[in-house]
């Protein structure tokens, strides 16, 4: 790349190193990939060992440090992208392509891969094509995409429609039907002053909306109280937990909500800037995003001295680049620093030591918006909807086995049969309550109810009929998280790609209840040794489907007791064929047969040596005796 | 887990047999198994020797405790292991290849092919007309290192590398007394 490129995308960054991760995304968009070179020019300009650069850029899923072609597909890989039938369409298109799913074709025009969930469950297939999100796949959209990556058509030239996102809302309550002007909520708010909005946040119980729940009140005044040079407000807008698509129809569509909320919070912490980080499967909205923010700064909704009242509160959009792990408020505040996203050790917590170790707090896009309506009506009014552990209303990404995919809002304490009969599910035999990383109801739950205190979520309900299959449910849930683990802490990094290895092993048929136990030993030791909330939930719902839809996995065991991990015969393929050996010592047979034949072989040889102690009875025991 | 140490109904007190192996592995776990030093003699007390490197018994007999150093790495390893699986109570992979592979594991990024090719054929320094032994008497070695718990059923694991003398005491005697062993912490560590 030209000097002079790099150059105006330093400055357009300040020249601040903590801007590495948005510099970086920038030239990977310019050059598709980051070259050995770009990289050390960078460091040397940002005055940065390359080892940090390095480190960021290979941290990022969405980060390249080797060619991965002009074009770089990515199909979005959820199980309900899978319902959906995306791994035909993905060996479609690498069929139609000549190439293999993970590798840049010889003539580095095109890889074609998999990524994590993108947030397009209810208008999937989808995928990423040179980040850009293509929804509703089909066969034959698949055809026409291999018909224009090989007459080098860019992705910019392709047909608009394959572009368009729909909101898919289907049931509307005070959040979707807010009847707010923009800024409206923000002129009350400042009415009211901080102090008073302070008080209505904790009169209305709000309760963070990305899954944990914890009370918006107490997050705020521990910021505000918390001494620092500049206080922070960064809206959670890291969407990524498989199944939620939420705050994508949020910010599409009630941006100016959401907008209002990130003011009104840096109004009542003292805070005079503000971060949205928008994940990278999010990047088509960001310029819509900045126009919306400029025309609010125009309109005087935002920036210097806003509405006249002498608040001044700006927003500056950062984008993820594919990690799982920065919805973690730490992870996603070290990813805000530029560096790679892991989570910091807690404490002290962001409200204390955030982003440049300053007070900051970090609220979910839906937590924003309700903090903003509440700004209006009120504390009471909030309060008096859901339960009284879960006050207000819960907005629902529905996906799945459903007749009507989309966004549900329904105040807390709704059934989860309620949400089912609403998106027309028939025939559910499974619901994961809350992504991958949540509980797996079964039908007789059904009754629970979607709340705090029973069914806690962040909003992705996925739902599963009974034609699926659980074992492939579990499978694909374990592999995401093999995928995402951030690989700072053994329990997890190491916990992860043993569940995935298991679930494959059973997958190929060479299962056993050992791997059952192993799963089960496994789900006990990540939740409590894990360094953070990616760890200790990673396998919840792999553990809940081993014990409701036990049968989906024993029936894939090959043995009643144990089976080796591999195929130890063919292991012996390669020395084999370099020794042209084929005689019985070449070979090693099937381990329960060898098992017993050496169990024979042991007490002919224990009763021969005379080393056995005198067996209790004349008859020597058999295999089973022995067995431990 | 429990260990019978009574030979039947009222019998007196038997000892414990243990059998001990190197797979692919350095012996450096059976090296730090001696540095329990002086405690060898009331270890006696309890336990007695079936195949191991210290009888140099060639195959194991029905044994309560079979302790694993090192990997799988070839055909041999993988009767071995059967024959230990196939005769001990419990089996305790000891130490980091046992556990992981190990350093012979390096290897894996490699194909086999490529590496006995090198060895053998095109390598710097060998003997003219040099080629891959393809005598049946020596076994042939596995396309990758594996763990041990990937061959056969393993009950405990004994991570470190290696163990220190006083890990495989606590491990050992705990085991013993019939307590599930729990090691404390310095004494549990992977490396």
């Amino acid at each position: 790349m030209a000097t002079a490129e790099l150059e105006d995308i330093l400055e357009r960054h300040r020249r601040d190193p903590l801007q590495l991760l948005q510099i970086l995304i920038e030239l990977q968009a310019r050059d598709g990939w980051l070259a050995p070179a770009t990289l050390g020019a960078l460091a040397d300009a940002l005055g940065m060992p390359r080892a940090r650069v390095e480190s960021t850029a290979s941290f990022y899923s969405f980060l390249h440090t080797r060619p991965a072609g002009e074009y770089r597909i990515l199909f979005s890989d959820n199980i309900t992208d899978r319902m959906l039938g995306n791994q035909a369409l993905m060996q479609a298109l690498c069929d139609k392509l000549w190439l293999q799913p993970g590798k840049v074709s010889e003539d580095g025009l095109v890889s074609v891969a998999t990524t994590s969930c993108t947030g397009m469950c209810d208008q999937g297939p989808a995928l990423l094509a040179n980040g850009r999100t293509v929804t509703r796949l089909t066969p034959e959209r698949i055809d026409e995409i291999a018909h224009l990556i090989r007459r080098r058509v860019p992705v910019g030239d392709w047909p608009p429609e394959w572009f368009h996102v729909e909101d898919n809302i289907r049931c509307r309550d005070v959040l979707l039907d807010h009847g707010l002007a923009p800024g409206q909520a923000l002129a009350a708010a400042l009415e009211r002053g901080a102090t008073s909005i302070l008080g209505e946040i904790e009169r209305s119980a709000l309760r963070g909306r990305g899954g944990a729940g914890f009370g918006s009140d107490i997050k705020w005044r521990s910021c505000r109280d918390a001494w620092g040079d500049a206080h922070y407000v960064i809206c959670n807008a890291d969407e990524g937990e498989p199944g939620t698509f939420k705050d994508r129809v949020l910010l599409a569509s009630y941006f100016d909500l959401v907008v209002d909320g990130m003011c009104i919070a840096g109004m009542a912490i003292g805070a005079n800037k503000g971060f949205i980080y928008l994940r990278g499967e999010y990047r088509y909205l960001l310029d819509r995003l900045e126009t919306r923010l400029a025309q609010r700064r125009e309109q005087g909704l935002l920036g210097r001295n806003i509405l006249g009242r002498g608040f001044t509160f700006d927003i500056e959009i950062h984008l993820g680049a594919g990690a799982y792990i920065c919805g973690e408020e730490s992870a996603l505040i070290e990813s805000l620093e530029g560096k790679p996203g892991k989570p910091r050790i807690r404490p002290p917590f962001p409200v204390t030591n955030g982003y440049r170790g300053q007070p900051t707090t970090v609220n979910n896009v839906e937590t924003l918006a309700l903090a903003a309506l509440i700004a209006v009506r009120g504390g009471e009014w909030f309060r008096a909807i859901g339960t009284p552990a879960s006050t207000g209303t819960k907005l629902l990404s529905v996906s799945g086995d459903v007749a009507r995919p989309g966004i549900y809002e329904f105040p807390f304490g709704v059934s989860v049969a309620e949400v089912l009969e609403a998106a027309g599910a028939r025939d559910t035999q499974a619901v994961t309550s809350a992504g991958a990383a949540g509980h797996c109801l079964a039908a007789d739950e059904f009754g629970r109810r979607i709340a705090f205190e029973d069914v806690a979520t962040g909003g992705s309900i996925m739902v599963f009929d009974a034609s699926r299959d659980m074992f492939e449910v579990a499978r694909n849930f374990a592999h995401f998280f093999a995928h995402e683990s951030c690989g700072f802490c053994t329990p997890c990094r190491v916990g992860t790609a043993v569940n995935a290895r298991l679930l494959d092993k059973l997958a190929a048929d060479h299962g056993s209840p050992y791997d059952l136990d192993e799963m089960a030993k496994m789900h006990r030791l990540m939740q409590g040794a894990s360094h953070c909330g990616l760890g200790n939930t990673a396998t919840i719902a792999i553990d809940d489907m081993l014990v409701k839809f036990r049968p989906a996995f024993e029936r894939r065991l090959h043995s009643p007791d144990y089976e080796p991990a591999f195929d130890l015969d063919a292991a012996l393929s390669q020395a084999r064929r370099m020794t042209g050996r084929d005689d019985p010592g070449a070979h090693l047979g099937d381990n329960r047969g060898a098992l017993a034949e050496e169990r024979a072989h042991a007490h002919g040889r224990a009763t021969t040596a005379g080393v056995q102690d005198a067996p209790a009875s004349a008859e020597p025991a058999s295999a089973k005796d022995l067995q431990p | 887990m429990r260990i019978e140490t009574t030979n039947g109904a009222g019998g007196a007190p038997r000892k414990l047999k243990v059998a001990t192996v190197s797979l692919a592995g350095c012996f450096g776990c059976h090296m730090s198994f001696l540095d329990i030093d002086e405690r060898i003699l009331p270890l006696l007390e309890l336990i007695e020797f079936d195949r191991s490197p210290l009888t140099d018994i060639k195959h194991c007999g029905p044994c309560d405790i079979g302790l694993i150093e090192g990997g799988v790495c070839n055909a041999e390893n993988v009767h071995v292991l059967r024959e230990f699986r196939a005769n001990c109570k419990v089996l305790i992979a000891l130490g980091a290849c046992a556990v992981n592979g190990g350093l012979p594991a390096q290897r894996n990024h490699l194909e086999l092919a490529d590496i006995l090719q090198e060895v053998y054929r095109t390598g710097h320094g060998l003997a003219e007309g040099s080629r891959i032994p393809d005598d049946p008497e020596l076994p042939l070695p596995l396309n990758q290192v594996h763990p041990v718990h990937e061959v056969v059923r393993i009950d405990y694991f004994l991570p470190g590398c290696p163990p220190s003398g006083d890990a495989i005491w606590a491990f050992l005697t705990q085991l013993i007394e019939g307590k599930a062993p729990r090691l404390a912490h310095g004494q549990l560590h992977y490396d």
